[in-house]
């Protein structure tokens, strides 16, 4: 009936046992990673790499070039009237503070940029509106992009990055949560069906201040994003959540790491995908890294996959080191899972047909995480574009067309 | 009236052996109004018929028939044997995480009676049901069994039955795991529906216990797949008694 892998483990009063993992062991600490802004230090990936094992590489090969175009996708940004943006050159010194790029696609991009947008939400401002930074594919040119969100200390703001269209695009995001600032970031990957998208964000996260770090992708033909948390101070708290839902032949990859290089801070990752469709392939690997220092840390990550048809594949590899006996709570947990037959019939035993009792057990699957998000307008958006993804396995069941419905 | 007519029916379920036989020619016939208990020891393939008049996939009717007024009930799929009257209360009801309870019910009470309730209505009779049933009004807002005890899975079962009015209600072993407070609040439930609407229901128990608060019309003992005796309520009683070892034996014999 169903063919359920399910993985808990609670490590809060684990002793310190140097690199502890599941799944598939990496090569190494995600400490020893190299990053670095220099090209020659990452070189182009062959896929046989830990972090490019799962990804088409080939797919993804125009985005590894030493340069690349900056007009494949225009830049508009709608901002709440408290917050600044700029368009700044590639050597203004703001950029580049969150951390280095860790890997090929984030090195390049890194060096092929000539501009970068920055958004700055002033010291002690609240945002009174959703800042809305709208890219859109125009062609299919393989284009740099690099976006700067500072949140500096005790301002409040959300800011949404909107993807749409087709594009070749390469993009980095870096994020600064300043001391007391509180952030909410969401980015939405509602690309057109060909798009070949490649994101690295690094966020660092300072003293008593909150990222919420929201990821959604449905679109594109790849979608590999790699968002990085780190603390500079204690007392920081990130939550990560991300939703996806992949149909045939798509690949969608969050890899994302957390670095807890500090005491007392906390980090929750929650993501939750769907598939459907033959070839629809997803990839979830999380990183968390308790270092030595990081006495009382509390961190807890959960990836869980719905696989709605056959032929479809999910991966999902969690990986917990801890450096320190001394943490308050750890723990991963990861399950994927096929549709629940059983479930399926409870619903139609009350007289709900298939189509609808499969629809309510995909919204039900999604609804605590969507809940999370607390930004009202990527909500409902998010709750049609999952309607429109179930119209296309329901078409497949019910045999009739998704747009005749 | 309405009538539920079972006819030397065969049933077979899955297993990873191959199909394994399980019903060997049952015959009932239910009315309206009407209350049957099939009882019987474990194994017997009382559940089994639950589940293939529910239409289960996995089992499967080899052969015999089921009619609904005249109607071919195995012709029709799982929704549609609903929708056209039958009910079943679960032995084990499943969870369905992040379906809330009132948005079951609703949706479900749309399905079956093919247009939304009204909304004003709807909301006084859904609260008032489940306070019959001593169910906290914050279940409304719960996944649907999710985290719920044995007894709460229960009283939310025949809070549906409540609500949906079926024709005929099938109750698999509603009764085991209940405490006698909550065997009383759910049977409670089930004579509140058989004195508004009429039901037929086929009451499935192990116990005799549950029949001391809704009175068999019939009784039927279920032995290795078929009906080996039925009666009145006076054969519940002699079961009481004397447990089902006279049927074993039989059985046994029966079958060597």
């Amino acid at each position: 009936m169903t063919a359920t892998t399910d993985r808990t483990t609670d490590h809060s009063r684990a002793a310190a046992d140097g690199a502890h993992s599941h799944g598939v062991v990496p090569a190494g600490s995600r400490a020893e990673r190299v990053t670095s802004f220099d090209l020659a230090d990452i070189p182009v990936p062959s896929g046989r790499e830990e972090e490019w094992r799962f990804s088409p590489v080939s797919r993804l090969q125009p985005l590894f070039a030493d340069t690349l175009g900056a007009d494949g996708v225009t830049v508009a940004v709608e901002a709440a009237p408290e917050v600044k943006v700029e368009t700044v050159a590639r050597d203004d010194a703001r950029l580049g503070k969150a951390g280095k790029p860790g890997d090929r696609t984030a090195v390049s991009a890194w060096n092929a940029v000539a501009e970068a947008t920055v958004v700055t939400v002033p010291a002690e401002a609240v945002a009174s509106d959703v800042t809305s930074v709208r890219i859109d594919g125009v062609s299919k040119d393989a284009t740099a992009q690099h976006l700067l969100v500072h949140a500096e200390r005790h301002s409040e703001a959300v800011v949404v990055i909107d993807h749409r269209g087709d594009a070749l695009l390469n993009q980095t995001v870096e994020v600064v949560v300043d001391e007391g600032a509180h952030l909410t970031l969401v980015s939405v990957q509602d690309w057109a069906d060909g798009a070949v998208h490649a994101a690295a964000h690094r966020s660092t996260i300072g003293r008593d201040a909150r990222l919420k770090h929201v990821v959604v992708t449905f679109g594109g033909d790849v979608v590999r994003i790699t968002p990085d948390a780190t603390f500079t101070a204690e007392g920081g708290e990130v939550e990560m959540v991300g939703l996806y839902f992949a149909d045939a032949d798509q690949h969608q990859e969050h890899r994302l790491f957390v670095d807890h290089a500090v005491p007392s801070c906390k980090s929750r990752v929650t993501y939750k995908g769907a598939l459907q469709g033959s070839g629809a392939h997803t990839v979830w690997v999380g990183d968390v890294l308790i270092q030595a220092e990081a006495e009382n840390t509390d961190t807890y990550e959960l990836n869980r996959n719905l696989v709605l048809t056959d032929g479809a594949r999910a991966d999902s590899v969690p990986n917990l080191e801890i450096e320190t006996g001394e943490i308050a709570g750890a723990g991963h947990a990861s399950a994927t899972g096929r549709f629940d037959d059983e479930q399926l019939f409870y619903l139609m035993a009350r007289g709900i047909p298939e189509v609808d009792a499969r629809r309510l057990v995909v919204r039900g699957f999604f609804a605590e995480l969507i809940d999370e998000i607390g930004v009202e307008s990527v909500e409902e958006r998010l709750l049609a574009s999952i309607e429109a993804e179930l119209e296309k396995s329901m078409s497949v069941i019910t045999g009739v067309p998704a747009a005749a419905e | 009236m309405s009538t539920l007519e079972i006819r030397d029916l065969h049933v077979s379920v899955e297993t990873k052996e191959g199909p394994k036989p399980i019903l060997r020619g049952v015959d009932l016939t239910i009315k309206s109004g009407e209350t049957h208990a099939i009882m019987g020891p474990n194994g017997s393939g009382k559940s089994t018929l639950a589940s293939a008049l529910a239409g289960h996939p996995k089992y499967e009717v080899t052969s015999g028939t089921v009619t609904l007024d005249g109607e071919d009930v195995l012709a029709m799929s799982v929704d549609e044997r609903a929708r056209a009257g039958l009910f079943l209360a679960m032995q084990y009801p499943v969870e369905v995480p992040g379906v809330s309870v009132a948005n079951f019910l609703r949706t479900a009470k749309t399905a079956i009676s093919g247009e939304a309730p009204a909304l004003r209505t709807w909301g006084k009779e859904v609260k008032g049901a489940m306070e019959n049933l001593r169910i906290d009004s914050s279940f409304a807002e719960r996944s649907v069994n999710e985290g719920f005890s044995g007894g709460e899975k229960k009283r939310h079962e025949i809070l549906q039955m409540e609500l949906f009015k079926p024709r005929f209600a099938v109750l698999d072993e509603t009764d085991s795991g209940l405490d006698v407070d909550a065997l009383r609040v759910v049977s409670e439930g089930v004579n509140r529906a058989k004195d508004t609407t009429d039901v037929g229901v086929l009451l499935i128990t192990h116990y005799t216990r549950i029949l001391r608060y809704i009175k068999p019309d019939f009784v039927h003992v279920f032995v290795d797949g078929r009906i080996a005796e039925e009666g009145g309520p006076e054969l519940a009683e002699r079961l009481e008694d004397e447990g089902y070892d006279r049927f074993l034996t039989t059985g046994a014999t029966a079958s060597a």
